[in-house]
């Protein structure tokens, strides 16, 4: 009984306590225009710095350490069991004469640059279709979506082997109209087509994120445009896509950094072959640091990864200016 | 949609009923031809899953000999055998296993993430923008690039072939996606309600507990679904960090399976890849509209 008495009677001092700390609300209002502004705790900068301190410290710890320490360990020669041995930048030339360096950075780009675009346009085309008033839009909505939500996990990845090996599903399919089988994961071509099918089979999310953007464009606009005898497709192509340029652009940038750092897909379907032909960059620094332990030399593929994306990701946005449109500006450049 | 149109064929003469007949035939049509595409794309998309959950009640010479949905031969065979594995402990023991990274790793990314969103969105902070900017970059960082030291960071702390690499660096708000999603959505309310809390005495942690998070709920659990589908799925943490059978995830669990039985049981791996997608579909359809309001919120309006 006295304890919670006690309990009782502590939570009214802190009360009491806790409105005296903030008395000096009451006053700093300003009664001589009969506004009152108050001075909230929010502008306390160092209970701000208190809440985001987690962020940093996880910063300083799990990102720009890390960071920073990849970029030393890329110069030494360091395999777990020996002491790191520093080599200078005997990594990086010896990647000038890595043939699976280059057929690794070919293939992801080659990797890349074929599922983003067929991934977008796939995804805005249904998001397209599914904006006109249908009915159950809600209902193709979740059947769209649930690929995405599954497709990086290795039951899919499992699945996908199961669809294209030579025994597999895809070929008892079109051993129905009497196609020889094909070697789907055999052949160097065919093996990146079964990959990027995967990433594009996931198109769910980009086409969600499109269909609320369609969704927000005012109707307004094609009721003006229809009055002046614009087709579908001119509205589509003059009037929706260049409103919805921002939306592009954020799924863009998005599904490029993902695609560039894929290792699932191809590693448990593939392997990263054949020929090295679905050797993506992320398995080739897997393999090097976690099967060859040539932790220096993956760190230094990693950094190279690094900045290749960087690049990549700086000329997207540059290139931006020119063909994304943000409401209220008078257009592009 | 308009009442207004210019026929153009005649000249300047208007036919009502007719040009109305034509625009509602025209109108059924384009309906038709939609409806088609979007029943043909789902059928072909969704066929691989539906396939996948029919062979695994197929016996393993029936998989791939007919197209049908329906199995000939009922059989439960790739479940059982596929449920004890090859290995000495059962698909159970994987999936709990898979649970005891998956539960600290979303509890602690919803904690972290709202505690940090609430600083970033709310309050005055010192480098505010240096801050935010560092937190949309790790968003787009490749994290191929901090993998080898990392790795080398817990294996100094003595944590390597334990759960706590994976869900550790969550307790200090490292995933930027949420964070930032959870900043957006906070923008979005307004303040009015804190401010009178702050009036009644209320300190900010009151504020954050019982005025922000019951009005942020949607965004947690959208963070929450999310980090739990990511987590589930997430095959290069495990993979780098869990080296004992005893502790493999689901994950691990599937590719080892087809590392030792080279594409020969595919009955028992299908019915245990159907097993690892159950949960994930089942939390989906339960709370789909959470994970289509994250995802828009943390896209469009940024």
């Amino acid at each position: 009984m006295p304890i919670i008495f006690l309990k009782k009677h502590f939570k009214k001092m802190i009360k009491v306590i806790e409105k005296m700390k903030y008395l000096h609300y009451y006053r700093k209002c300003n009664l001589n225009n009969n506004k009152i502004e108050l001075i909230d705790m929010y502008e306390n900068r160092r209970l701000g710095l208190a809440y985001i301190s987690p962020y940093i410290i996880g910063l300083l710890v799990f990102t720009a350490f890390p960071f920073l320490s990849s970029l030393i360990i890329s110069f030494t020669d360091y395999d777990l069991i020996n002491p790191p041995e520093y080599i200078g930048l005997d990594n990086y030339r010896y990647m000038l004469d890595d043939d699976t360096f280059y057929k690794s950075m070919g293939v992801t780009f080659a990797y890349v640059f074929l599922t983003i675009p067929l991934k977008l346009a796939f995804a805005l085309f249904i998001a397209f279709v599914l904006n006109f008033k249908l009915r159950g839009i809600k209902f193709f909505r979740t059947a769209y979506y649930i690929p995405s939500i599954l497709g990086s996990s290795v039951a899919i990845a499992v699945l996908w082997r199961a669809i294209f090996s030579l025994d597999g599903l895809l070929n008892s399919f079109i051993g129905v109209f009497g196609v020889e089988p094909i070697s789907w994961l055999g052949e160097p071509v065919f093996a990146m087509f079964s990959v990027t099918l995967l990433r594009v089979w996931q198109f769910g999310s980009a086409m969600v994120i499109f269909l609320a953007a369609l969704q927000s464009v005012p109707q307004s606009q094609y009721e003006a445009a229809m009055i002046d005898g614009a087709s579908k497709w001119q509205m589509f192509t003059k009037i929706t896509v260049p409103l919805i340029t921002p939306v592009i652009f954020f799924n863009f940038i998005m599904q490029t950094t993902q695609a560039f750092q894929e290792f699932t897909a191809p590693y448990v379907i593939t392997g990263g072959g054949p020929a090295k032909s679905t050797y993506l960059f992320s398995l080739y620094i897997y393999e090097t640091a976690f099967k060859y332990f040539d932790l220096g030399y993956g760190s230094a593929l990693a950094w190279v990864l690094f900045v290749a994306v960087a690049i990549f990701t700086a000329i997207s946005f540059k290139s931006s200016k020119y063909w994304v449109f943000y409401s209220g500006d008078k257009g592009g450049k | 949609m308009t009442k207004l149109f210019i026929d153009k064929s005649t000249t300047g003469v208007i036919d009502n009923d007719r040009f109305l007949r034509v625009q509602m035939r025209k109108q059924k049509i384009g309906a038709g031809i939609r409806y088609f595409v979007l029943l043909f794309c789902g059928l072909v998309m969704l066929y691989p899953l539906f396939w996948m959950f029919s062979a695994s009640f197929k016996p393993n010479h029936e998989i791939f000999s007919s197209l049908s949905l329906w199995p000939n031969e009922f059989s439960l065979d790739g479940f059982i055998n596929g449920w004890n594995t090859g290995t000495e402990y059962t698909f159970g023991r994987f999936f709990i296993n898979t649970l005891y990274y998956v539960v600290p790793k979303v509890i602690l990314t919803v904690i972290s993430s709202v505690i940090v969103a609430y600083g970033f969105a709310r309050f005055d902070i010192p480098f505010k923008k240096f801050w935010f900017v560092t937190l949309v970059a790790t968003i787009l960082l490749p994290t191929s690039v901090l993998l080898i030291p990392q790795y080398l960071m817990f294996r100094e702390m003595g944590m390597l072939d334990s759960y706590m690499p994976l869900y550790l660096p969550m307790a200090f708000a490292t995933q930027g996606f949420f964070v930032f999603m959870l900043i957006q959505f906070l923008r979005g309310l307004p303040t009015d309600m804190e401010e009178a809390a702050m009036i009644d005495g209320c300190n900010s942690f009151q504020l954050l507990w019982y005025i922000v998070v019951p009005m942020l709920k949607p965004a947690i659990i959208s963070v929450a679904l999310f980090q739990f589908m990511w987590s589930v799925n997430d095959f290069l943490g495990p993979l780098i960090y869990i080296s004992s059978v005893e502790k493999y995830p689901i994950a691990l669990a599937l590719k080892l399976s087809i590392d030792v039985t080279e594409g020969t049981q595919w009955n028992e791996i299908l019915a245990m890849a159907s097993i690892a997608i159950v949960p994930s579909i089942v939390v989906f359809l339960i709370a789909q509209n959470y994970f289509v309001e994250g995802i828009t919120s943390g896209g469009v309006k940024g």
